[in-house]
């Protein structure tokens, strides 16, 4: 059962993961989908 | 005059009248070969009508007709501000996706701003894709439970041994529970989305609904990473198992003793039941990634048309009555076929694993086990698996005849 768990976590950990990487590699919709005459933040 | 003398006055006139005009009807009737001679070219109200009932319509004769800018009236005559292009040539050039758009977003295909299909693709995943897949996993659903009630838990015959052998290592039992807790949650968090309209919003309302559906879709998106990873890892460790054998005609003939008590085929690591959902779970998990990663990154991975392109060659879709298969497809037609594909694979998919899930887990006793701890009885291997247990422990057969899947 312990690899259960341990599986569980890392599909966690690899979704905030993957989250994380696609954001900071300019993947996130509202970087995708404007132009360079918007200011996002 | 009388009565009499005005009538025959009128009908003379009238024959008359029909045999001048004689010649005019047949031009009339000569000119209906082209339909829209009456309009002037432009669309009857047959041609409306049917684009409404959603009938395919031949469009190729106004498609071009979005107006002309080389030979526009000069800028001081009459209508010369227009440029040559009407307002009904300029909707027609936008709709037909001709006119030179110019948008200020970086988004891919932005620059689209009308497009037809999009009313299909949503009454058919408001209509046949709702309808179909909810009533397909009722259906499994009812199934099972059909057969719980006749058959029962499939129980370890012989009794418990107390006695274990390994079956599933420490990487093989995460590769499958990385792609099974992902999937789980994939399963929920799309349903959730597409049944959301309907089902959702109206028992909770749409405040509650929303910060669900958004909390749905981040899971939904970025598990698929995980899922992928489960199910590459899977592929890697048990496809050598996974590959035919004639024993697997042996357990399909006997329906692998899933139906009666005290038949068990004969099997190896996996049974022909376990291979069919392994190969299930194989092509419908690739394709459904494949779909998805269309979906994550819009207008990036367009694959259906390159597809189509590739079915068209073999013949299929044209022996099977699709015709040939549009080879050119817009950016937004890519994205609506990928949804619609994804979830069709999607429905198949948790149908599959709705009754996967049974059988190792209340549908069968010490099934769960393999998964589990990696450790099952003795008895239950010898029982569902005995060219297995015989091959991992060198006892000779003395097995029953035959076992049934988990």
């Amino acid at each position: 059962m312990k690899v259960m768990l341990l599986a569980f976590l890392s599909a966690a950990a690899i979704a905030v993961a993957a989250d994380f990487a696609l954001d900071r590699a300019g993947f996130s919709a509202q970087e995708v989908t404007s132009g360079p005459a918007v200011r996002l933040d | 005059m009388s009565v009499r003398g005005t009538r025959a006055l009128w009908a003379a006139i009238l024959a008359l009248g029909l045999a001048a005009t004689a010649p005019l009807a047949q031009t009339v009737e000569g000119g209906a070969e082209d339909p829209r001679a009456a309009t002037g070219g432009a669309q009857t109200l047959e041609d409306i009508l049917a684009r409404q009932r959603g009938e395919k319509i031949d469009d190729s004769f106004r498609r071009g007709e979005i107006g002309d800018p080389a030979s526009a009236a000069g800028l001081a005559e009459q209508l010369g501000t227009l440029g040559g292009v009407s307002d009904p040539e300029l909707w027609r050039a936008l709709r037909y996706g001709e006119a030179a758009v110019t948008v200020s977003t970086s988004a891919p295909a932005a620059g689209v701003v009308i497009q037809d299909g999009g009313m299909r693709w949503l009454k058919f995943r408001e209509g046949p894709l709702l309808i179909y897949g909810g009533y397909g996993l009722i259906a499994m659903i009812a199934v099972i439970l059909l057969f719980f009630l006749l058959r029962g838990r499939i129980r370890i015959e012989g009794g418990r041994s107390g006695q274990t052998v390994r079956r599933f290592g420490a990487v093989e039992r995460f590769g499958h529970w990385l792609m099974a807790g992902s999937f789980i949650v994939l399963a929920i968090t799309g349903l959730m989305i597409l049944f959301g309209r309907i089902a959702l919003i109206p028992l909770f309302g749409k405040e509650a609904y929303a910060p669900l559906a958004s909390a749905g879709k981040w899971a939904h998106n970025n598990l698929s990473w995980a899922f992928m990873v489960g199910l590459a890892l899977v592929i890697v460790v048990w496809i050598g198992h996974n590959l035919p054998n004639r024993h697997d005609l042996v357990w399909l003939a006997k329906g692998g003793g899933l139906f009666s008590k005290g038949v068990h085929p004969p099997a190896r690591k996996f049974n022909a039941g376990q291979k069919i959902v392994f190969w299930s779970v194989v092509v419908l998990g690739l394709s459904i990634s494949l779909s998805g990663l269309s979906l994550l990154f819009p207008f990036e991975l367009p694959m259906f048309a390159k597809t189509f392109v590739a079915l068209n060659a073999t013949g299929l879709p044209q022996l099977v009555g699709l015709g040939t298969l549009p080879e050119v497809l817009g950016p937004h037609q890519e994205m609506q076929l990928a949804q619609a594909w994804h979830a069709i694979v999607a429905f198949a998919f948790i149908a599959i694993i709705i009754a996967h899930i049974y059988l190792g887990s209340i549908g069968m006793e010490g099934a769960f086990d393999a998964v589990g701890s990696g450790e099952v009885d003795v008895q239950w291997a010898k029982e569902h698996h005995s060219l297995w247990y015989e091959e991992v422990t060198g006892a000779a057969p003395d097995h029953p005849p035959g076992a049934p899947a988990e």
